[in-house]
C-alpha cells in the first residue's frame, strides 16, 4: 500500500502488568484473606491434619469443574453432572452385589460416567438440542434410575482395598484425592491453554459459526467435552463413593449448582469463551476453606449457603463496580 | 448518469447549503482515543438544513466513529457539538435521539420477534390517556410511515418474516418516527437491491424538502455524486477537506481519501492459465441450486455475478461443505473429493472468505493472531500442543502480506475496521496455503483504498497459481477482475461469458432476465 509493509508487534501490554489486573489475582486476594480470617477465628484451622481433612469439601466437585470450566467455554453445560454420581455409584454398588473387585470397580464406574457423558453430548450435538435443556432432563434421569434400583436401600460391602481412593494418603496428610486433584488440573490447564483442541474450544465459545466456518469440527469438539464431564463425574463418583463406604440414591445430591458456582466463581464466563483453570482451582480453594471454616464454627449449612451466594455476586460485582468508579471520576 | 448535476440549476435547498448559512449541527475540535490509537484528531463537521452532507474516508478514517460520538454512544475526549449554535453533550443514545439526531446503522439493529409496528415505535409509542400503549394509533401511524418509505408490509407482521432490504426500510421508517433533524445513513445502500436504492434516493430527497440535514456515509462514489450536496473527507482520523459536491470530481475525492492518484483502479493482469484444478459437476441442492458444474483452473480468477438471492452464497457454502448437496460430484486434481465438512475443504486445499465477516468469517473476541492460525493449528503445533512463537511468526508474516492496520497482534479482532477484519479473514486462509479460494462479497463495506489493496492482492494470489473463486454483485469489479464470469439467476447458472465479451448489459440482462438494461 504506502511503502514499506508493516510488522505488528506481538502485544502491546507486558505479561506482568496483565497479570496484575487479572480475575486470578483478585481471587488469589479473596483466598488469602479467607485464610486469614480462618486462621484468627479458630484455633484448630492451621493443624495440618484438619487442613488436610479440609482439602475433602472440594477435590471431587473440583475434579467435574476443570472439566465444566471447559464445557462453558465452550457455551454449553452440564447439570446432570451429580445425577451422574449417583448412577455410577449405584452401579458399583451393585456390581459389589455381584462380587466384584476393586478393578472392576473403578472400570464400572468410569464406564458408567462415560456413558453417561456420551448420552449427553448425542442429545446435544446430533439432535441439536440446548444442552441446558438435555442435561436437566438427564439429571432426573441418571438419578431417577439411581432411586428406582435402590429404593430407601444403600449398598454397602465395598471391598477394603477399594477405600484407598476417598480415605488413603499417598505421603504424610497428602491424600490420594488431593494428589488427583493437583493431577487433573494440571492436566486440564494444559488441555486448555496449550493445546489447539483447548483453543479451538474458546474460538466455538465466541463465535461458534466462524469457528465451523474455519474448519474446526465443532459438533466434534463438543462431544468430546461432555465425554470428558461424564469421565470426570464417573472418576468423582469413585472417590465420593469410597470415601463414604456406601451408596445411597440421594449422593452428591445438589453438586451440579455447587460446581457450577466454583467454575463462575473461578472467572469462567457463564456466556462462554473467555476463563481460566488456575482461576477455577483458586475458587476451588476459596470454597472449600470457607466450608471447612464454618465447619468449625458450627455454622449451619443455610447460613453457609448464604455466605456462598453473597460472595459470588459480591466477587462477580466488584470488577464492574470498580471500573464504574474509575469512569465516574475521570469524568 | 451525473448529467443531473449538470441541468439541475442551482435551487432553494443549494443555496441554504452554500457556506454563509447556518449548520444545524456543527462539531469542532473532537478527538476521541482509543487503546493504542487516537481514532480522531481534532475533526469538525458541519451539516446544514436541507441538504445531504457525503461522509467519505477509508476504513479506519474515523467514520464510524464520529457517528457513534453524535449518537451519544461514545463520548469524545474533547471538543465540542453545537446544535443550533448552542452547546451540546450527548452523554447517552436517548439525549442523542432528543436532540433530534438519529441514525440507521450499517448493521441495523432491529427486533426479529417483535411486530414491525413495535420495532418503528420502540422506546417512543404512542400512548393512550391511561398511559399505555394506543395500538390502534401505532398500526395507523406505522403503516403512514411504511407507505412514505416504499414498503409494502404489514405493520402487525413479525419482523423476522421481512427480507433484509424489507428490514432496512423498517429501520428507515424508524428513525423518522422520532421526528429527527439530523439524520445519519451510514451505508444505508450496502444491502439494497437497484429498485430498492432507487427508492431510498426518492426518500433522501423527500428528506431534504423537509429541511433535514442528512449526514451520509457511502463507499459508492456514484450515488455520493447523484444525490450528496457537500463532502467531507476524513482520512486516518483527521478532518482532510470539505465543500460542496458540485467543485469536485470522483477523482479529487478519492485522491482526497487516500492521499494519493488511484489512476487505474483495476490491476492489469496477464491471464496465463494452468492446469485445471477443481471440476464441479451436476451440483444440485433440494432449494437452492441446480445442476452447477465448471471447471476451474491454476491462475484463474472466475467471477459469480447475480441478484442477490441468486444462489451464488449457498452454491459455495455447499462446496465448502456447509451445507450438503443433494447430487452432484467435485473433482481436486482430477480426483473426486468427498467434502462433508469445512475441515475437509481445508485439507483439499478449499477455503472460503465468507460475506458475513462479524458472524462467519473473523472469531470475534479472539486476538488477531489466533484467528489467524485457528484453521492451521496442526501446523502451528505439535502433538497438539501449540508452539506460540511459530504461531506468532505466521501472524506476523501474513499481517504484514496484507498491511493490516491494527496495534499488536494479541489485539481483539472485534476492535477493528471492517476492512481490517477481512484482511484477517484472508490472512487466516492464506496461511493453510490452499489451492481454491472463494471469495463471497470480498470488497462488500470496504472503502476504496482497502478495496484497490484486496483487489490487487486477488491479482497476485492469481499470478502466483491460486485458482480464484470471486462472488460479487458489484460489476465494476467483476469486469475489472475476472478472466471468466458465471451468471447465476434464480439458483440456475443462466450465462457464462469470457472476458473479452463481458459488457455491464450482458451481465445486468443474464442476471435479471430481462430484454434490456435498466
Amino acid at each position: 500500500m504506502d511503502g514499506s509493509a508493516r510488522i505488528l508487534p506481538d502485544r502491546l501490554n507486558s505479561g506482568f502488568s496483565s497479570l496484575i489486573k487479572s480475575w486470578e489475582t483478585l481471587l488469589l486476594a479473596v483466598a488469602i484473606a479467607v485464610f486469614i480470617v480462618n486462621t484468627f477465628t479458630s484455633p484448630y484451622f492451621l493443624d495440618p491434619w484438619n487442613l488436610s481433612d479440609a482439602t475433602f469439601n472440594f477435590t471431587e466437585k473440583a475434579m467435574i469443574a476443570f472439566a465444566m470450566a471447559l464445557l462453558i467455554i465452550s457455551g454449553e453445560i452440564d447439570l446432570s453432572v451429580a445425577a451422574i454420581i449417583a448412577i455410577a455409584s449405584t452401579a458399583m454398588g451393585y456390581a459389589v452385589q455381584l462380587g466384584a473387585e476393586t478393578p472392576t470397580l473403578v472400570l464400572v464406574g468410569v464406564g458408567v460416567g462415560l456413558a453417561c457423558g456420551a448420552f449427553n453430548g448425542l442429545l446435544v450435538t446430533r439432535l441439536g438440542l440446548p444442552s441446558i435443556v438435555v442435561t436437566i432432563g438427564t439429571m432426573s434421569l441418571f438419578r431417577g434410575l439411581a432411586f428406582i434400583i435402590l429404593g430407601d436401600k444403600a449398598y454397602t460391602g465395598y471391598p477394603a482395598d477399594f477405600a484407598f481412593f476417598g480415605q488413603g494418603y499417598v505421603w504424610w496428610v497428602l491424600s490420594f484425592e488431593l494428589v488427583l486433584f493437583v493431577i487433573v488440573a494440571l492436566i486440564f490447564a494444559i488441555i486448555l491453554h496449550r493445546t489447539s483442541f483447548g483453543r479451538t474450544i474458546y474460538a466455538i465459545g465466541n463465535n461458534p459459526t466462524a469457528a465451523l466456518f474455519s474448519g474446526v469440527r465443532v459438533q466434534r469438539v463438543k462431544f468430546v467435552l461432555f465425554l470428558l464431564t461424564g469421565l470426570m463425574s464417573g472418576i468423582a463418583a469413585i472417590c465420593l463413593t469410597s470415601r463414604l463406604g456406601s451408596t445411597r440414591p440421594s449422593i452428591a445430591m445438589g453438586w451440579e449448582l455447587e460446581i457450577v458456582t466454583m467454575v463462575v466463581l473461578g472467572g469462567i464466563s457463564i456466556l462462554g469463551g473467555s476463563g481460566r483453570i488456575p482461576g477455577v482451582v483458586i475458587a476451588a480453594l476459596i470454597l472449600g476453606m470457607v466450608t471447612f471454616g464454618f465447619g468449625l464454627l458450627n455454622v449451619p449449612g443455610i447460613v453457609m449457603s448464604i455466605f456462598i451466594g453473597l460472595l459470588l455476586i459480591g466477587v462477580i460485582a466488584l470488577p464492574r463496580v470498580l471500573s464504574q468508579l474509575v469512569k465516574a471520576k475521570a469524568q | 448518469m451525473l448529467d443531473h448535476k449538470g441541468t439541475v440549476p442551482v435551487n432553494v435547498q443549494d443555496t441554504n447549503a452554500s457556506p454563509g448559512a447556518t449548520p444545524i449541527l456543527e462539531l469542532s475540535g473532537i478527538s476521541k482515543r482509543f487503546p493504542g490509537v487516537l481514532a480522531l484528531d481534532d475533526v469538525g463537521l458541519k451539516l446544514y438544513p436541507g441538504s445531504v452532507t457525503a461522509l467519505v474516508g477509508e476504513n479506519g478514517a474515523g467514520k464510524s466513529t464520529i457517528v457513534k460520538i453524535l449518537t451519544g454512544i461514545y463520548q469524545p475526549d474533547g471538543g465540542t457539538i453545537r446544535i443550533d449554535g448552542s452547546a451540546k453533550r450527548f452523554a447517552t443514545p436517548h439525549t442523542a435521539t432528543l436532540s433530534g439526531v438519529t441514525a440507521i446503522h450499517q448493521e441495523t439493529v432491529l427486533f426479529d420477534e417483535l411486530s414491525i409496528a413495535e420495532n418503528i415505535f420502540l422506546g417512543h409509542a404512542p400512548r393512550n390517556r391511561l398511559g399505555l400503549i394506543d395500538w390502534s394509533a401505532m398500526h395507523t401511524r406505522a403503516a403512514d410511515m411504511l407507505a412514505n418509505v416504499g414498503a409494502d408490509v404489514d405493520p402487525t407482521a413479525k419482523l423476522r418474516d421481512l427480507g433484509i432490504a424489507n428490514k432496512h426500510l423498517v429501520a428507515v421508517a424508524r428513525a423518522l418516527s422520532v421526528e429527527a433533524r439530523i439524520v445519519i445513513m451510514d451505508e444505508p445502500t450496502a444491502a439494497l437491491s437497484h429498485k430498492e436504492i432507487n427508492e431510498l434516493y426518492a426518500l433522501i430527497e423527500s428528506l431534504r424538502q423537509t429541511g433535514k440535514a442528512i449526514l451520509f456515509i457511502s463507499h459508492k462514489f456514484d450515488e455520493i455524486f447523484k444525490i450528496a450536496d457537500r463532502f467531507a473527507v476524513f482520512r486516518d482520523g483527521r478532518e482532510i477537506a470539505d465543500g460542496l459536491i458540485d467543485d469536485i470530481t470522483p477523482d479529487d475525492l478519492v485522491q482526497m481519501m487516500v492521499g494519493r492518484s488511484v489512476d487505474q483502479i483495476f490491476p492489469a493482469r496477464q491471464h496465463h492459465q494452468g492446469t485445471e484444478v477443481l471440476r464441479v459437476a451436476g451440483y444440485c441442492h433440494p432449494t437452492e441450486f441446480q445442476d452447477i458444474g465448471f471447471s476451474l483452473h491454476e491462475g484463474e480468477i472466475l467471477g459469480f455475478y447475480g441478484l442477490v438471492g441468486s444462489g451464488r452464497s449457498e452454491f459455495m457454502q455447499a462446496l465448502f461443505g456447509i451445507t450438503k448437496p443433494s447430487k452432484g460430484a467435485v473433482r481436486i486434481d482430477g480426483q473426486i473429493a468427498v467434502v462433508r465438512s469445512p475441515a475437509e475443504a481445508i485439507n483439499r486445499g478449499i477455503v472460503y472468505v465468507p460475506e458475513d465477516r462479524g458472524k462467519q468469517g473473523a472469531v470475534i473476541g479472539l486476538p488477531i493472531f489466533q484467528n489467524i492460525s485457528l484453521p492451521s493449528l496442526s501446523k502451528t503445533s505439535r502433538a497438539g500442543f501449540i508452539r506460540l512463537a511459530e504461531e506468532f511468526a505466521l501472524a506476523r508474516d501474513y499481517t504484514a502480506r496484507l498491511d493490516l492496520r491494527a496495534a499488536s497482534l494479541d489485539q481483539d479482532v472485534g476492535e477493528l475496521s471492517g476492512g481490517n477484519q477481512q484482511k484477517v479473514v484472508i490472512a487466516k486462509w492464506l496461511a493453510t496455503r490452499p489451492r481454491v479460494i472463494i471469495l463471497d462479497e470480498p470488497t462488500k463495506g470496504i472503502d476504496i483504498g482497502s478495496k484497490a489493496a484486496v483487489h490487487e492482492f486477488m491479482a497476485e494470489l492469481a499470478s502466483q497459481g491460486l485458482a480464484v473463486i470471486m462472488v460479487s454483485s458489484e460489476i465494476p469489479e467483476i469486469l475489472g477482475l475476472s478472466d471468466r464470469v458465471i451468471v447465476m439467476r434464480e439458483g440456475l447458472m443462466v450465462e457464462q461469458f469470457e472476458r473479452d465479451e463481458l459488457t455491464p448489459e450482458k451481465l445486468v440482462r443474464a442476471a435479471a432476465d430481462i430484454g434490456e438494461a435498466a
